[in-house]
Formats: C-alpha cells, structure tokens, sequence
C-alpha cells in the first residue's frame, strides 16, 4: 500500500474499457465481384490478374490469368473486352486498358518461355474434342489440368478453327496463335489435323473417348440469292478469310463490294484492302448505331479508306455493276425498301450475312436436339444427349472467340462432374461491386494509356499487326489505374482511419482483422474504403 | 527484372499506405508500428475526429522525436475521455493540469528539461478550440510571444462538445449549439469576426504555423514533421468534426472534414514566421452546401422556406478564404 495519499486505484489501461459492446453495426470485410469479371465471358479474374501486375509481377499475373483463359495472347489481341464497357473505372475518366495488359502479360509469358500449369493426375478418362478453334483448345486445356486424356481432332490442316481461318493475320499473327496453341499441346493432348468428322458417335467409337465435346464452329457462310451476270465474281467471305490465310487470295479485282455489317465484313474489307483492292465499299441495310461490328473496327476500317454504303441493299450484279436499292428505317430501326436505286461499280462482291453450322455430324446421334440450326445445352455445356457436350459457335450465344473460350471451360468442368458421376458445383457468385460502393476520393487522376496504331498507309498495304503492344512501363501505368472494385487491396485506410485503433493490420498479402473488443461500429472504415471492401452489418443484441 | 520509374501508384498518396509505394513514403499510421499514442478502450464518441487527429499528430511526433516526447493536456474531451480514474488511454508521458493553462504548463515542462538539460526531449502542447481559443488564449498567446520551445495543437471541433455542445469563439456563424438557438431571423451562431487563431498565432512572428484536417494524412504528418525542425513556439490548427455536437454521421467525419477543405470553409495553409509559405490546394472544388448538408447543426438552412440567403452568405466567406490564400489549383500546379 504505497500508493499517493488520497489515491485508492493503480493506474490502469483504457483496454479495460471494452467499447465494442456500444456497437449496433459491426464491419466486416467482404470480396465483391468486380464488374470486369462480372462481365468475362471467358470468366477470367481480372481483377486477380490486374492486383498481380500493378506490383510487377508479371509471372503471377499471368498464372492467375491462365488459370481461366489459357490464350491471353490471342485475347488480348481479338477480344472485344465486355470487360472495359463494364469497367467502373469509365465513370471516373476512361475504363482501364484490361485487353492491352492482358496482351502485354499474353506477349511477356511467349517471350519470357512460360509453361502452362502441368496437368492433372491420369483419371484413366478419355475425352474427344471435335474442332480446334477457342472453344476446343480451351476444352482441351481444361481437360488436360483436370486428369483426362484428350484426342483433338480437326478438318483443317492446322488447329485453332476461326482465329487462324476467320481473323485477318493483322489482328492476329500466326506466330503469336501458334505459341499459344503450342503451349496447349504440349499439355499431353493427341491432335489428329485435316480429320473431319462425319459420324460423331462412329468416332467417339473409334476413339474409346467417354465423353465428347463439340466445337465445329459456324463455318458456313450464309447466302442470298442476288441475280448475277455470268463473268461476275461473288464469294461469300468465310471462304475468302479462309483461303487468304491458306495464302490462296482469290482475285477479286480493283473495286470490292462487301454486303453485311458485321465484323466479319470489316474484316473481308479490310483483307480487300491489303490485296491491293483501291476502293473496299461495305453495303449495309441500315445505319452505323445499328451495325453489329464493334465500333473499334469500324473505325480501324473507315481509318483505313474503306467506305460504307449506309442504308442500301444489293439488289442485282451484273457487268461489272452493282444495283443498289435505297432503304430507310422504321421508327422501329427496321430497314424497309424505298423504290429508289443507285449503281456502283464492282469488280467483285464479297458477302458477309452471317454463318451456319454444320451439324451432319450429329445425324448419327438421335438425342441431340438441334433447333435453328445450333445445338441445344444445359447447363455446363451437356447437349440433350448425355456424354455429348457443344460450344463455342454451335451453341446458342453470341459467336465470339471469348465466349467460345468460356464454353470450353465450362465444358471441361462439366465433362468432369459427368465422368466422375457427380452433380457439377456451382461456385458462389459474390455481390457485384457496383460504381456507387467506391470511394473514388482515393484514386490517383490518371487517363488511359492507349495502344498504338500503326500509321495509316502501311496497314492498307500488309498484313503486319495494326495494333501494337503497350511497353513495360505503360502496361504497369495501365495495370494500376485498376480500381480493384471490391477486392482490398492494402491501401491501409482503414487501419489509419479508425479512431479506435480497432484495425489489425496482419501484413503483406494478409489484409487486416477487425479488433471487436473496441471496435464502436463508427462506420469510418466502410465509408474510407476506396474499393467497397467493407459492409457494415446490423449486430445481433 | 530491371527497375521501371512509374508516376502513378493506383491511390498515390491519397490514401493512408499503399503496397506499391517504399515505406519511406508511406505515412506513419500505415506502419505496424506506429505509437497508437492513444490507445484502445478510450471513451470517445463513435467516429471521433479528435481521436483521431491526436493519434495523428502525437504518433507523427513520436516518430520524429524518436519517442522523447512530453504532451501537456488541457481539459476538454480529448483529456476526458481518455483518462477517467484510473483508466488512461495515453501511452506516452502525458500531464494534464486545468482548462486555461495548458500552454503555461508546456512552457515550464520545457523549461524543466532545459534547465536539466535534457534539450532532446521535446513538448506537445494540446486542447480543443476552447481552450486554446477562449479559455486557454492568454497563456497561449504568452507562449508564442516569449517563443518557448512548444508545438501546440488545437483540435478544433468548433464548439466546447463534452459539456453539452455550447457556442466557443470557434464556432462558425449560423450553427445551432446548445447556447445559439436556431430561432429567430438570425438563427444559429452570430456572423462576426470569430477567432481566427491561426492568424493570430502567425501575428506573433512564430517560426511556424499550419493548418491540417483529418482528411488529409499525408498533410497532417508532413506539417507535424516540419513543425518538429524548428524550436521554438510553433502551432498546429487540426479540423476534427464531431458526429455529436455537429449532428453528422458518425462514419461521415472524415469525408465532412474533406469537404471543409474541398468547400474552402477550412483553409489548409502552412506559414514561417508571419508569412503564408505553402497552401493545399482544393482538388475537387464543391459548393459549401454539400458540406453543410451533412451535420445538422445547419439544418435550418435548408427546407421549406430555407435561408438561401444565409448559405450565399457562408459560400461567401468560403470564397473570400479561396480569394485570400490563393486555393484553386492553377495550371501550373497540375
């Protein structure tokens, strides 16, 4: 008892003072989905991949990427990016270059010599993979990491489908397409080329394959019956794509006519172009807010002096002349004939309506239903016909490389659950980290870093690659104008904030605990997070 | 792989850390190890910007004096609510004598470890805007006009907030408190000159003077670090909301404090010796009514009929403070 006089009590800490029983909201962390991912056809974790890259490690970005998409590559290249449109970032400047680091890691990994994670221990299953384009190699991939042997079968005498035989080597080189498909190949996966598939049942026969996948892609282009003089030339442009990258141009002559408005008539106009035709004119039947092809090529297309006819139909072709026939739009946006017509000269007329599949394979198999031409699937890909799996552009969707990827892993990991018997888990879907749960207070001010475009005059004349890759340094500068929508990412705010000291910090990689013997359910922390990684939640009294 | 020099960091320096950013350039409430100068379990409002502002400051203190620190308290919340018998929520040497001689009390703490010759333990002195504005004013003055060797911090939350929320000479013109009834045709807290202390502290000559909020971290510190290289009498001016007394919510107090300074209500300058050296510029101006709208001490201004003419009066004062220290970004500033 030698304490002051008049002083009763040792000195003691406030810590006895648990003020977290005067809390009526706790905080807790949560991992929302970020919109990018959100909108992935390929389901990739972009903003995985994006946290990985802005440290500049490259490596684990990639391996983070390929963990869904095993040709980041080729994406990066020919992906029309849902996942920017998404992109939170658009609503603060310009959405976040994802497609231009995805090339840059795509690039780095061919460069540097990275190897795809190694497959999976032997199930003793063997799986068929009909058609070798996105859909098929990205089944092949999959399948090969989850154990099953996998027999790739294609008619062509090269593999990767429509990427090697749809898109225009200026889009795509072939050097980058073949190192990707390489790469999975290497995996373990049986490929047999120019083997075309009649009889789909016969060959999974053949093959002692216990599950298929089917992948041919729309392979034939649509047509429409023009009344034509006989020296006129017409080609529909799957084939024209097709020959020119079996280096087989057709001769089409000086003055190039294509017919439709999708990305495959920029891409015939585009090759018109780089053939050496003078004028590439595309004739659409409405306007450019109603044209499918995406905007980007559109532009890349008018950048490179082809024209478009807007409104206008072909309505005959002959002797070198084309007869036009004016239209307009209903106040539905729906073209209707006007009676007018106008005359443009051609040497030849490229048509670009559309694609058909072709599913005489399927005749064997009974219980595939097919309806409007494309094959019926449920859920992961499983056609009505058990074992029997599609994607890619046989399956309802839209017809893109990217979706066609997704298909494939969705596929794979169908195929699995089929062959292991068991009912295929669907994962937990976080809640969308939306625009309005962000701080954007925090953000550093930065626009986008754009890809340069090779000048206008080489790219009409060659197939060398338009677009060009993003350096080191812009790659980075990309990568970290991510927003990381509803994923921490250790920007220790809310350690700082908390006037309570009720933050752990638990270091690098580790995020941060909430300490509740203190926490007083202020609400600083969830309101000073700049992604949206906290949620103040009612406290149960 | 080979070092690439990038500009841009994701948050920059907005944020309190940031992983892709050197520690060094990191702020001191970032680090693991930082002081927690006033630690868990203190009695505080929830969301309390003085709280916060102290741990700041102190913490910021304490790294820069390598821990050879004295804080002398005033009464006032922050003394309230961190030690009520026997609990202390203080983890650094800490005096608290009475309301109006907290910079007196720091004054002879400094001339006690001079005259011991212990020049490397240096003096904090500390109070809210009562006692440093009202009650503590003349000895505070005292300690600029004689120089002793003391960083004083004024929190200010406007307003003497642990007795009940009554007016002090802080309190901004047209705010309901306890003893400014909004009643009347001149509701809330009277228009006048108020108490501007930071420019009376620059009146005195002082090697240095600054104004921060708890919005701005990297500020806050850097201010604490430079006030910390002179000796001398030095004072620091922190904007802390106070959810309480200013009827905002709780989780709001540090985005109220950013507005203060987005709005220019609350002018964020640094001066040595009586000249204004360093203003923070607005980033993302606002008009005062977004501030305002957020506590409900100004909620007679706002609603069926409103004062419009009351917040042209206080948009009025914020343009006049941006005018005087020059706070919009130019384009040489980007």
């Amino acid at each position: 008892m030698d304490r002051p006089f008049a002083i009763t009590l040792d000195v003691g800490t406030s810590r006895a003072n648990h003020t977290g029983s005067w809390r009526i909201e706790r905080p807790v962390y949560v991992d929302r989905l970020p919109p990018c991912n959100d909108a992935c056809p390929a389901g990739e974790n972009i903003q995985g991949w994006l946290y990985h890259a802005e440290s500049g490690d490259y490596e684990a970005a990639w391996r983070t990427l390929v963990q869904e998409n095993p040709l980041p590559a080729v994406m990066g290249r020919v992906c029309f990016h849902p996942c920017e449109t998404a992109c939170n970032r658009v609503q603060v400047d310009e959405a976040v270059g994802i497609n231009a680091v995805e090339r840059f890691l795509g690039d780095t990994a061919i460069e540097r010599g990275w190897s795809l994670p190694a497959p999976g221990p032997d199930t003793g299953h063997t799986v068929l993979v009909v058609g070798a384009g996105p859909a098929g190699l990205s089944a092949a991939y999959h399948l090969r990491r989850l154990g099953h042997a996998v027999r790739l079968v294609d008619s062509s005498p090269r593999l990767g489908g429509m990427l090697r035989y749809g898109i225009p080597a200026y889009r795509l080189p072939r050097t980058v397409l073949d190192a990707e498909i390489d790469r999975i190949v290497a995996l373990g996966v049986q490929v047999a080329t120019e083997h075309p598939v009649l009889d789909i049942e016969a060959e999974q026969r053949a093959w002692g394959a216990d599950a298929v996948f089917l992948a041919v892609g729309a392979q034939l282009g649509k047509r429409v019956h023009i009344p034509a003089g006989d020296s006129t030339k017409v080609v529909d442009a799957v084939s024209f794509l097709h020959q020119v990258a079996d280096d087989d141009p057709p001769l089409l002559g000086r003055r190039v006519v294509v017919y439709g408005g999708g990305d495959t008539a920029m891409d015939a106009a585009r090759t018109a172009r780089r053939l050496g035709a003078t004028d590439a004119v595309i004739v659409y039947r409405r306007n450019r807010d109603k044209m499918p092809a995406h905007p980007e090529e559109v532009e890349q297309a008018l950048g490179e002096g082809v024209t478009v006819r807007w409104l206008s139909t072909v309505e005959r072709f002959e002797g070198g002349r084309l007869v036009l026939e004016r239209m307009r739009l209903t106040p539905d946006g729906l073209p209707e004939p006007t009676g007018e017509y106008d005359e443009l000269d051609a040497d030849a007329l490229v048509l670009a309506l559309g694609q058909d599949t072709d599913l005489s394979l399927l005749e064997g198999a009974g219980a595939v239903t097919v309806s409007n031409g494309v094959v019926e699937v449920g859920h992961q890909m499983m056609t009505t016909q058990p074992g029997i799996f599609a994607g890619g552009d046989v399956a309802p969707s839209e017809r893109t490389a990217t979706v066609a990827v997704g298909h494939g892993k969705h596929a794979a990991r169908g195929i699995d659950a089929y062959l292991r018997a068991e009912t295929p888990a669907r994962p937990e879907r976080h809640a969308l980290a939306s625009f309005d749960r962000l701080n954007t207070w925090y953000y550093a001010d930065a626009p986008r870093t754009r890809r340069p475009e090779l000048e206008l005059v080489r790219r009409q004349t060659n197939f060398e690659e338009v677009v060009r890759g993003l350096t080191e340094d812009n790659a980075l500068f990309e990568a970290r104008r991510c927003l990381s929508c509803g994923n921490c990412f250790e920007c220790d705010n809310c350690f700082g904030v908390c006037p309570d000291n009720a933050v752990i910090k638990l270091g690098p990689g580790e995020r941060y605990a909430f300490n509740y013997d203190f926490c007083k359910g202020c609400g600083i922390c969830a309101r000073e997070c700049p992604c949206g990684a906290i949620e103040m939640v009612p406290e149960r009294i | 792989m080979s070092e690439t020099r990038v500009h841009f960091y994701q948050v920059g320096s907005f944020a309190v850390g940031n992983r892709l950013l050197s520690a060094d350039e990191r702020t001191v409430q970032s680090d693991r190890r930082r002081t927690n100068s006033i630690d868990s379990g203190h009695r505080a409002c929830q969301g309390c910007g003085e709280a916060l502002g102290a741990r700041y400051a102190l913490d910021a203190a304490m790294r820069v004096t390598s821990g050879q620190l004295v804080a002398v308290n005033a009464t006032g919340c922050l003394e309230v609510f961190s030690t009520p018998f026997p609990e202390t929520s203080w983890q650094i040497p800490w005096l608290h004598s009475l309301f109006g001689n907290a910079p007196a009390v720091a004054t002879g703490v400094a001339a006690a470890l001079r005259v011991k010759g212990r020049d490397q333990v240096r003096v904090v002195g500390q109070a809210g805007d009562g006692g440093t504005v009202d009650i503590g004013f003349g000895t505070l003055s005292g300690m600029f006009e004689r120089n002793d060797d003391v960083l004083f911090v004024c929190y200010d939350n406007e307003g003497y907030m642990n007795t009940g929320v009554q007016r002090s000479a802080a309190t901004p013109p047209t705010a309901r408190t306890a003893t400014t009834d909004a009643v009347g045709p001149e509701p809330g807290n009277a228009f006048g000159q108020g108490k501007d202390v930071p420019r009376i502290a620059m009146a005195h000559g002082i090697p240095y003077v600054a104004t921060a909020t708890v919005a701005d971290l990297h500020d806050l510190e850097r201010k604490v670090e430079r006030a910390m290289s002179f000796h001398g009498a030095r004072y620091l001016h922190v904007f802390v909301p106070c959810p309480l007394g200013w009827g905002a919510a709780s989780s709001e107090t540090i985005h109220v404090a950013r507005l203060a300074k987005e709005t220019g209500i609350f002018p964020v300058y640094e001066a040595e010796y009586g000249e204004v050296t360093g203003v923070t510029k607005i980033r993302r101006q606002a008009p005062v009514t977004e501030y305002l709208r957020l506590q409900r001490r100004y909620a007679h201004l706002f609603g069926h009929p409103g004062r419009p003419d009351v917040v042209a009066r206080l948009q009025a004062m914020a343009d006049a403070n941006i005018a005087r220290y020059g706070l919009l970004a130019t384009e040489e500033d980007e």
